[in-house]
């Protein structure tokens, strides 16, 4: 630990359950996340709020984890990729992802998904100008975006976008 | 913080003092508390009906970004490139500050200082910040390009119009990222004031920015390549700024490769 820090005690939900930890005020929410909470699919990619590997959802909203301390999700409701599937049974964004090939490494696709769910809880029946911009903070060295987009289509028009 | 630009003490996060969040109206005034979030006036009825407002809040980096980043937080940070500081010098603006055992209020052209510098004193903190929504035919639109979402513009125009009977009787505009703070153009809407908005009027207008334009060659173009960009971005914020001016509704805000 460094020196001059004082612990700080925080409560963060995480994917419904409660998680009560002593940390590091500069402990970061991707780290608290992957080191803490033992939760690695979320992503680091670039560390700088560009790529978007480290996308969750803070109060429902979609956040870069990498630029969000941990103690500033305090008393927040945090959604990770773990948090989507439902006993046992994929999301429909998920579903929609592998059934149209929607990633080739798979590296950037937690944040895609994170932000595909965050982009529908808005807009139910986005249209392609929406599904750019809502995608737009995520980056994606791979695919081209192309089978993405077939996915993110998909999983619009698919009756429960969960 | 993490590229070591600043290595600050200790932090204080204003993320939860309570009525800090907010977007009102009262007699043409509109209110935006310090931590009200872009995707909040992206989506705020209030603030559409100022379009510059929304060109700039719906476009600024990212959705992620967007429901983090702040209003206040981008005011008071005073980046060159920053897209609020353009926007809101287009119209009267004005930024009320709270220290330790008092409050003042002051127009934004004094708030910014330079780059990365504001007028804030030691101990005192952004409230709210107000703008006065623009008379009638007078409208505004914002234009910036940058390579792709998440980055900063690499050059940005802010106009705002007067039209009455096809004249321009006022005229602000303002450049983004070409220089240490946003950029005046008052030779530029000279040549629109008492003019009728012509091709060749626009022209003149358009090339009198581009030689107030200050731009440094960096990763985001060399300094042609920006001067070039302020001509094309004012050119395009004229035009916009004049048909909402007569009413049009007409989208604007952040151009980039896969946008557009």
């Amino acid at each position: 630990m460094s020196e001059g820090f004082d612990l700080v005690p925080v409560q963060i939900r995480v994917n419904g359950t409660l998680y009560e930890r002593t940390i590091e005020p500069r402990v970061l929410l991707v780290d608290f996340i992957r080191e803490e909470l033992d939760l690695t699919g979320t992503h680091i990619g670039c560390d700088t709020t560009y790529c978007g590997a480290c996308t969750v959802l803070m109060n429902g909203a979609n956040v870069k984890s990498c630029t969000v301390f941990a103690v500033q999700a305090h008393g927040s409701e945090i959604t990770t990729i773990e948090g989507l599937a439902r006993d046992g049974k994929l999301h429909p964004v998920q579903e929609a992802f592998a059934a149209n090939h929607g990633l080739q490494c798979g590296y950037c696709t937690p944040g895609l998904i994170m932000s595909t769910v965050y982009l529908l809880s808005k807009r139910q029946k986005p249209t392609d100008q929406e599904i750019r911009k809502g995608i737009a903070g995520n980056t994606c060295r791979c695919t081209g975006y192309q089978n993405i987009f077939k996915a993110i289509r998909a999983a619009a028009a698919a009756d429960d976008n969960g | 913080m993490k590229l070591r630009l600043s290595s600050p003490s200790a932090l204080v996060d204003l993320n939860f003092i309570p009525d800090s969040s907010y977007i009102r109206r009262s007699n043409g005034t509109i209110h935006f508390g310090a931590m009200t979030r872009h995707a909040d006036i992206e989506n705020s009825e209030i603030a559409s009906r100022v379009p510059i407002l929304h060109d700039c809040a719906a476009g600024i980096a990212d959705s992620q970004v967007r429901n983090r980043g702040t209003i206040g937080g981008s005011v008071a940070e005073a980046d060159p490139s920053g897209d609020w500081g353009p926007v809101l010098l287009t119209l009267d603006t004005e930024v009320h500050v709270i220290g330790p055992s008092s409050s003042r209020t002051i127009g934004l052209p004094e708030f910014f200082l330079d780059a990365y510098t504001t007028a804030l004193a030691p101990g005192e903190l952004v409230k709210e910040i107000s703008v006065n929504a623009p008379p009638k035919n007078t409208a505004g639109a914002y234009v910036a390009f940058k390579r792709c979402a998440p980055v900063y513009a690499s050059a940005s125009a802010a106009v705002s119009l007067t039209v009455e009977d096809g004249a321009c009787s006022a005229a602000r505009i303002l450049l983004g990222c070409v220089g240490l703070t946003a950029i005046r153009a008052s030779e530029a809407e000279a040549a629109l004031i008492g003019k009728q908005l012509t091709a060749k009027t626009i022209e003149t207008a358009a090339e009198a920015a581009m030689a107030a334009a200050d731009p440094q060659s960096d990763m985001r173009g060399s300094t042609e390549y920006k001067r070039a960009l302020v001509r094309v971005l004012v050119k395009r914020a004229i035009h916009i700024a004049a048909r909402r001016a007569r009413g049009e509704h007409v989208e604007a805000g952040h151009e980039y490769v896969g946008r557009i």
